[in-house]
């Protein structure tokens, strides 16, 4: 990297802007936290959602978006092609101080990220000490990374160490372990976690790098508990985009919310009354992860026909049975000459669809996986499923109905996690600051 | 395994006495103790002291020589020595100690296990000690190349005694010595692997060997005669254990059981050479290399694995750069705040592991087999390996002091 950041003065920045020494050890005086303010300022205040900015490098790949702002990044961000997605559980020994430090070296260090500059005194430096930032993004843009934290239920109430953190009474009432659903086959090595961390961007190596970085920074406070990689995105958040495909062949997130529609932000943003006991939650949002193994070569030896059927969409077009192009809404109510539903009864998108859920609809952004094959030789494939919105009983009413999908025989959930995500934070706070306020 | 962090410089001539000499005002005023050797006692007058210079007089009337050793709380790290002490001899010898808890020990014909270890407190405020920062930095090699030798002389007899009861077939008692014979060696691997083709003979794993087209030899040639692999079972990267393999003849054994010896003698003879050193860079660099093989090695049960004795390696790498660290650490807590805080991070994780560890047990009486580990156990060991070494990865830096 030849491009170095501009220096600002390292003089008189109060030491808890920068990443703490414990979080960044090679950080001798306060350049970071220059660095962070500076590269914040002009962004201001802005709504995440939609408000990119291409580098003068341009083209997608340049892509930065603001990170401070009333919202969190990630969430109404159209959604990237690349997903790096962490959990971590506190240390046994971490305090409500250790906690904190930790939130506001992540915040400072995902600024730096977000904008596409590396982390601390960078990638380079003394020849004699590990450098701050592992340096495997310096020569690549800020790509559209986001940087998402979420907090899991059992960081405010622990099954063994109860509330190691003084925040019980603040957990959000919703925020519990997801209940059971049918067919679940979760492992536990793949679920759940005090914290997570989503990061999103238009190259892998951008996204990996940037877990990687709030790993390391986390060490000794908030171990790695599980990762997930996702190599293309399975959803459209916007307009924008067009509807990617998951590993079923079939377009996905057809109907997902837009961003650019006015209602999303009802179905995804906690407002401040919704929970009197957690008012810190006002503008976060709830998310929900499953990982949905696909069995799929039972799925390839399937006719397209039943697989249109299961799906309740045409596999070339996207089109819902009932006719029109992809975006034309099912009519679930039409019938064919036999008297059958055209949308068999336990489609996937019938059961899915808002209108039969009590209008409940999510914020989708899942991403396919492939981690390589299992012991029989079959691909370990499927979706990470990831939603955002503003309650969790929107996932868990659709979920309940989709005990019936047709789709369950192909489809196993293995993993899972709810995490609350605070709202945004404004320059010079830290993400989750509500919450300890 | 193969990068030497620990370099055998062949400069300085008789550094140890030059180091200690350095720290010792010309004229002492502290405490003045008397210190009474005989071949199996070692007995101090006096229990406790206050802080400042402390002159032991050390008197001789043993068969042999000795050495008087003052170890840290720790009992592993050496704070001062007086080595040499012929019979009949009488000399004084001075050390500056803190506040705090110590051991004071003799070791007969300077080998062997401490004798008449005794605890000694050193009461009172702390003393201030030199600016001077080169006489710090002569005083933490001098204390860590006594150390290393001290190391060495516990690890050659205890080689030899199993290595003997090895080769006589008395697999009873060489797989009872096992863990605790290389944990002398675990605890300064870095140096003997500075050493070139020693740590390769002494502590090379099958694997490594047959990879390397070395002939297998050491400490785990002998650990696979000792834990005998039923058939089917396979070495660490999946081939059949009885591949090119059968459990050694006695006259193999000895031979085995004679090169560990003269390996093991090499290597104490390396580092009592008179121009045996190390950089202070190298001390550091240490303790960070140590950890690297607890993460490379040990934590994934890779390293003793027949006899499943992991976590006593595990613990001796650990003991390891603790003392790599704490010869060091006033160095490093005198860069600044920066430098204090680093090292204040660093002891407490090191604490934080050590503790850990000592769940699974302790030298004396042994360590959990590591194959009763399970992986969420094996996990919590690694994130404490990966808390405390970030810290530590940044403590040359602090300690050659570039920034401040």
């Amino acid at each position: 990297m030849t491009e170095e950041p501009e220096e600002p003065s390292a003089d008189a920045v109060p030491e808890r802007d920068g990443i703490s020494r414990r979080g960044l050890l090679g950080l001798f005086g306060a350049g970071a936290a220059g660095l962070a303010i500076g590269g914040g300022a002009g962004a201001g205040i802005a709504l995440a959602a939609g408000a990119a900015t291409a580098s003068a490098a341009g083209g997608r790949s340049g892509t930065t978006y603001p990170f401070y702002g009333e919202h969190q990044a990630g969430v109404l961000t159209p959604v990237q092609d690349r997903l790096h997605f962490a959990a971590y559980d506190l240390a046994a020994n971490a305090t409500r101080d250790d906690l904190i430090e930790l939130l506001r070296d992540w915040t400072v260090a995902a600024a730096e990220m977000t904008a596409g500059r590396p982390i601390g005194e960078g990638a380079l430096g003394a020849l004699n000490r590990p450098p701050d930032d592992t340096g495997e993004a310096l020569d690549l843009p800020a790509s559209g990374l986001t940087i998402t934290i979420g907090f899991g239920p059992s960081l405010f109430d622990h099954p063994e160490r109860g509330d190691r953190f003084g925040i019980r009474t603040r957990q959000p009432a919703l925020l519990r372990p997801l209940p059971r659903f049918a067919g679940d086959a979760l492992d536990p090595a793949r679920s759940g976690g005090d914290l997570c961390i989503q990061a999103c961007a238009d190259d892998p190596q951008v996204a990996v790098h940037a877990i990687r970085d709030l790993s390391r920074i986390a060490f000794g406070r908030a171990p790695l508990r599980w990762s997930q990689l996702g190599f293309g995105r399975t959803s459209s958040t916007s307009t924008s985009q067009v509807t990617a495909r998951n590993l079923m062949g079939f377009k996905d997130g057809t109907r997902n919310l837009k961003s650019e529609d006015p209602s999303t932000a009802a179905d995804v943003w906690v407002e401040g009354g919704d929970d009197p006991g957690a008012r810190w939650l006002a503008g976060g949002s709830y998310l929900v992860a499953r990982r949905i193994r696909m069995l799929i070569e039972s799925w390839d030896r399937a006719q397209l026909g039943e697989q249109e059927t299961i799906i309740g969409r045409d596999k070339g077009e996207g089109a819902p049975l009932s006719g029109g192009t992809e975006f034309t809404d099912p009519d679930f109510e039409e019938v064919a000459a036999n008297g059958a539903p055209v949308i068999a009864a336990d489609a996937h998108i019938r059961l899915a669809a808002p209108e039969q859920n009590a209008g409940a609809a999510m914020l989708r952004r899942g991403y396919n996986y492939v981690d390589g094959n299992d012991a029989l030789g079959r691909l370990d494939a499927g979706l990470f499923f990831i939603a955002f919105q503003r309650s969790p009983d929107q996932f868990i009413r659709v979920q309940r109905s989709l005990a019936a999908d047709l789709l369950n025989e192909y489809i196993k959930h293995v993993g899972s996690g709810i995490w609350a995500v605070p709202p945004g934070a404004s320059e010079g706070g830290y993400l989750g600051e509500t919450l300890f306020a | 395994m193969s990068t030497p962090r620990v370099l055998a410089a062949a400069t300085a001539v008789g550094l140890t006495a030059v180091a200690l000499a350095g720290c010792v005002p010309n004229n002492p005023t502290g405490a003045r103790l008397a210190v009474a050797i005989t071949d199996d006692t070692c007995v101090v007058s006096e229990a406790t002291a206050a802080a400042g210079n402390i002159t032991f007089s050390i008197a001789n009337t043993g068969t042999d020589v000795n050495e008087f050793e003052i170890f840290a709380e720790d009992q592993l790290r050496i704070v001062g020595e007086k080595e040499n002490v012929t019979p009949g001899q009488t000399i004084d010898y001075v050390v500056q100690l803190q506040p705090g808890t110590y051991y004071t020990a003799c070791k007969f014909q300077q080998i062997g296990s401490p004798i008449g270890v005794a605890a000694f407190t050193v009461t009172g405020e702390a003393v201030t000690v030199a600016a001077d920062e080169q006489a710090q930095i002569d005083l933490a090699v001098a204390n860590y190349i006594a150390y290393i030798k001290s190391q060495t002389e516990e690890l050659l007899p205890a080689v030899e005694a199993f290595a003997a009861d090895y080769a006589a077939g008395n697999d009873d008692a060489a797989r009872d010595a096992f863990a605790l014979v290389r944990s002398y060696y675990e605890r300064i691997e870095p140096t003997a692997e500075a050493f070139g083709d020693l740590d390769p003979k002494i502590d090379y794993r099958e694997v490594d060997a047959v990879a390397e087209g070395l002939d297998w030899t050491g400490f785990h040639r002998i650990e696979k005669d000792l834990w005998v692999p039923a058939e089917g079972d396979l070495n660490s990267d999946g081939e059949d254990a009885w591949l090119d393999w059968e459990p050694s003849t006695p006259a193999q054994r000895q031979a085995f059981a004679d090169g560990l010896v003269a390996d093991v003698q090499e290597l104490y003879d390396l580092v009592h050479a008179a121009d045996f050193s190390v950089g202070i860079a190298d001390i550091s660099n240490g303790a960070i290399g140590l950890l690297d093989e607890v993460s490379a090695g040990k934590i994934t049960g890779e390293e003793d694995w027949w006899s499943h004795t992991d976590l006593a390696d595990f613990a001796a790498n650990v003991d390891g750069a603790w003392v790599a660290f704490g010869v060091v650490k006033d160095i490093a807590a005198s860069k600044g705040e920066e430098g204090a805080a680093l090292v204040a991070d660093i002891e407490s994780e090191f604490e934080a592991l050590r503790a850990l560890l000592a769940t699974y047990g302790n030298f004396e009486t042994g360590f959990t087999a590591y194959d009763q580990v399970t992986n969420t156990e094996r996990q919590w060991l690694s994130d404490g390996v990966n808390a405390l070494a970030e810290p530590l990865s940044q403590l040359t830096h602090t300690v050659l002091g570039i920034a401040e």
